[in-house]
């Protein structure tokens, strides 16, 4: 195998100098470089694309793990709580304007609360909510059966052994009147909701007369978006008192405060290892080709349009490298939000001028380090071999 | 003859082999640092999810319904069981009683304020109580299980007589820390405001021996709030522990499942009913697996970049040395023989870079573990055998192509000089 590019460049510099105007000149330089040494440019302009598409996937990840993540906490339930003050209701818009200020995204769910009796005496309390919402807020309840029609209840594990050991249907009483329901299906969640009785708001509310007093809320975004929220919602309902769920919203923090924190340190490692090899790879090719720069050297070639040559040559790969690499790395960030969180991960835009311009530095740095070297060296002695 | 060529080739040149053993030593730092992290992730992760609190409560086993609303309890204080405040220590004496991270014993009873016109709670708890079992002593209260409660300025002492007052029932009687509370004809001192955003706002939290005698039940406990690090379940988790094969069945009690812990505090505290809190305990098994993914593709991600770096400054060190190997082949060595050569050296120098990486790797993922998380990140040892080889096998599958195309390389041209 041979590498008769030298020869040939050097041939075609002196024809080209005779003949083609300067300016097309710079171009057609770098052109041919590209063409006649394409081997060892297709590698180096390789690691370029891949650090690019490693740096892309990496930062991309970092940027929408937050959210993903969010959603994922999201599960844990209500991290606000709108409750009536000293035992009143809520006014009738309030879950609306809840909606409004929270976002559509937000799951909003009421609940009204009510105690009342058994046939045999017992007290048991008796909430009235919307089941649609609640399944999504609260997804960590066990439900055996999912109430279907209106009159039908869900029973918490304990309320059960008081109010129908038998799972069949049985009576309740409040303030007199009497309701007759069916047992569901049974709830578990091994807090406070297992020694209460769940019922449909509009059939609790005909039977009571009590509207509701609470509203959780599950609200995305972050702590300070949140707190503004709340206090939006404050001036709006004034009758109400608004409170952050201080255990889910700190919990949350700490763990995302965390797995950032982590993220961040091993994407920088990832993205230093990758611009190391970039490095590499380019010093390499750069001082492979010692012998391309003693010929325009010879040639009398100023030194500023020699570096500027392998400026522009480095500079092109950067460009054509982070290009290339960008698109990959999306398509990786995308696998891995699908693999990993089952979401597709929202490709970053914002994060392009950052992999462009790191990728442009790089190939700069690993340009000129070299040449810094070799402009010290005579052109004769590279050309001799030495 | 072939150790001397290897070895006088290995001493040369240091400037340009020094390249490929950066990379090489970075690689394996970096592959190291990961590898650690990943795999000690998901305790700390887990650690880091006990800020939620409590993921199991125990609670007497013949209970009567609560009657709560509103964070006030309607049914009256005497009525029902209690658990012993004497068998608590046991809970440390369970099978999986190192991943107990702590707990706190509540008694909550409904008491008299003055000043206010309805009644209110009392809950009697553990701060920071300092317990033995056996030879094991330890502390444990709200401090460890409820991180999220605040407290201006004092934390009341376990066996004092000093109580923390919730921030709203605080506005209402409009007293503060210092002033003296008076409950059901006993005279308290506030040591502190508490705001914890629940229902603890609006109650008033004192040591167990003082709610205890209030109610006049010494040594009574209504529930016990146990915080344990856990397993994400799966499906040997949810199993009915009596329909099990004993293999199974051991396999099942020596894991630490949320539902096994709770099975072992049910038989280490009498007449006790133990219940995951299913909304503590379903989640975090699913943001523990996410997270734990995520640095395993991150892990994959730097192990990829770590050997593309090594056999990208490996290509270059070994693509310079052309002429060398075309003076070797002129003097009639085969391929066989340079190409030994080069990968007896490539080995020299993985073995290095490994060594020097594994180390800088371990340092790294210490001081990870130290900045982020405040604990150590443990190395295991056999990781030290695992990573040489992936140094050696890296380094080897970056050489080869370009030991390849060297070999391959007419003597002729590259004595010349060219290409």
């Amino acid at each position: 195998m041979s590498f008769p590019g030298t020869l040939l460049t050097s041939k075609q510099v002196a024809n080209r100098r005779a003949q083609a105007p300067h300016t097309s000149m710079f171009a057609r330089m770098l052109l041919r470089a590209a063409v006649l040494r394409r081997r060892r440019a297709a590698s180096a302009l390789m690691a370029m694309i891949v650090a690019a598409a490693v740096a892309t996937a990496m930062m991309n990840l970092y940027v929408d793990v937050q959210a993903k993540l969010r959603t994922e906490f999201r599960s844990y339930g209500a991290n606000v709580v709108v409750v009536a003050k000293d035992g009143e209701s809520l006014p009738p818009d309030a879950l609306a304007q809840v909606e409004s200020v929270f976002g559509p995204k937000t799951m909003a769910v009421p609940f009204s609360y009510a105690v009342a009796r058994t046939k045999d005496g017992q007290s048991v309390v008796v909430v009235g909510t919307d089941f649609a919402r609640v399944r999504t807020l609260n997804q960590w309840w066990k439900v055996s059966h999912w109430p279907e029609s209106k009159n039908e209840a869900l029973i918490g594990m304990r309320a059960a052994a008081v109010v129908t050991p038998e799972r069949k249907p049985f009576e309740l009483t409040f303030q007199g009147k009497t309701i007759e329901l069916v047992p569901a299906g049974m709830l578990q969640t091994g807090a406070g909701e297992d020694s209460r009785v769940y019922l449909d708001q509009s059939q609790f509310q005909d039977w009571t007369g009590v509207a509701p007093s609470t509203i959780e809320v599950g609200a995305n975004g972050t702590a300070s978006d949140i707190e503004s929220s709340i206090a939006q919602l404050a001036a709006m309902l004034p009758k109400a008192e608004i409170r952050p769920v201080r255990q889910i919203m700190e919990g949350e923090a700490n763990v995302l405060n965390k797995t950032r924190a982590t993220l961040y340190a091993t994407a920088s490692l990832v993205i230093l290892t990758s611009a190391l090899c970039v490095l590499a790879t380019l010093i390499g090719w750069v001082f492979d080709r010692r012998r391309d720069f003693a010929i325009m050297k010879a040639l009398g070639a100023s030194e500023r349009l020699i570096n500027g040559f392998f400026a522009a040559e480095a500079a092109a790969l950067g460009v054509v490298g982070a290009i290339l690499g960008f698109s990959i790395g999306i398509g990786v960030a995308m696998w891995i939000g699908r693999v990993n969180f089952h979401a597709p991960v929202v490709p970053r835009l914002s994060v392009f001028p950052y992999v462009l311009a790191g990728s442009v530095l790089v190939a700069l740095v690993s340009a000129i380090l070299p040449i810094g070297l070799l402009r010290r060296v005579q052109p004769a002695m590279i050309l001799r071999g030495e | 003859m072939f150790p001397r060529l290897v070895y006088e080739s290995f001493r040369h040149q240091t400037r340009r082999k020094l390249l490929a053993g950066i990379a090489i030593t970075l690689g394996v730092a970096v592959a190291t640092a990961m590898i650690a992290v990943a795999t000690d992730i998901g305790d700390k992760i887990n650690r880091e999810l006990r800020s939620y609190g409590a993921n199991l409560v125990v609670t007497p086993q013949e209970d009567t319904l609560d009657v709560e609303v509103g964070g006030v309890n309607l049914k009256p204080p005497s009525d029902g069981a209690f658990l012993s405040e004497a068998d608590l220590p046991k809970i440390h004496g369970t099978f999986w009683h190192h991943n107990i991270v702590g707990f706190s014993p509540m008694l909550p009873i409904t008491v008299k304020v003055a000043g206010v016109p309805k009644d209110v709670t009392l809950v009697g708890t553990y701060f920071d109580k300092a317990l033995s079992f056996g030879t094991e002593k330890f502390t444990t209260g709200v401090r460890i299980t409820h991180p999220w409660w605040k407290i201006a300025p004092n934390w009341p002492g376990d066996e004092s007589q000093s109580v923390l007052l919730g921030e709203r029932l605080a506005a209402e009687v409009g007293k503060r820390a210092g002033d003296t509370i008076d409950v059901d004809g006993h005279p308290l001192a506030i040591s502190g405001i508490l705001s914890t955003g629940g229902a603890e706002d609006d109650q008033i939290v004192a040591p167990l021996p003082v709610a205890q005698t209030i109610l006049g039940k010494p040594g009574a406990v209504r529930r016990v709030y146990v915080s344990a690090l856990t397993k994400p379940q799966d499906a040997l988790a949810v199993r009915d522990p009596k329909t099990m094969t004993p293999e199974v069945y051991d396999r099942w009690y020596c894991s630490p499942y949320v539902q096994s812990i709770a099975y072992q505090l049910q038989e280490a505290i009498p007449h006790s009913h133990a219940e995951q809190i299913r909304q503590v305990a379903q989640n975090e098994g699913t943001v523990l697996s996410r997270i734990k993914g995520l640095m395993l593709l991150v892990t994959l991600a730097a192990l990829f970049a770590s050997a593309l770096a090594v056999s990208a400054a490996m290509a270059t060190a070994i693509f310079e040395r052309r002429v060398e190997i075309g003076l070797m082949k002129a003097l009639g060595a085969g391929s066989l023989v340079v190409s030994a050569i080069f990968f007896a050296e490539a080995l020299l120098l993985a073995l290095i870079g490994g060594f020097a990486g594994f180390i800088a790797g371990a340092f790294l993922a210490r001081q990870i573990g130290r900045s982020i998380f405040n604990s150590q990140i443990a190395i295991e040892p056999v990781l030290f055998p695992i990573i040489m080889v992936i140094a050696v096998l890296v380094t080897f599958a970056g050489s080869a192509a370009a030991i390849r195309r060297a070999v391959k390389f007419d003597p002729v041209f590259a004595l010349r000089g060219e290409g």
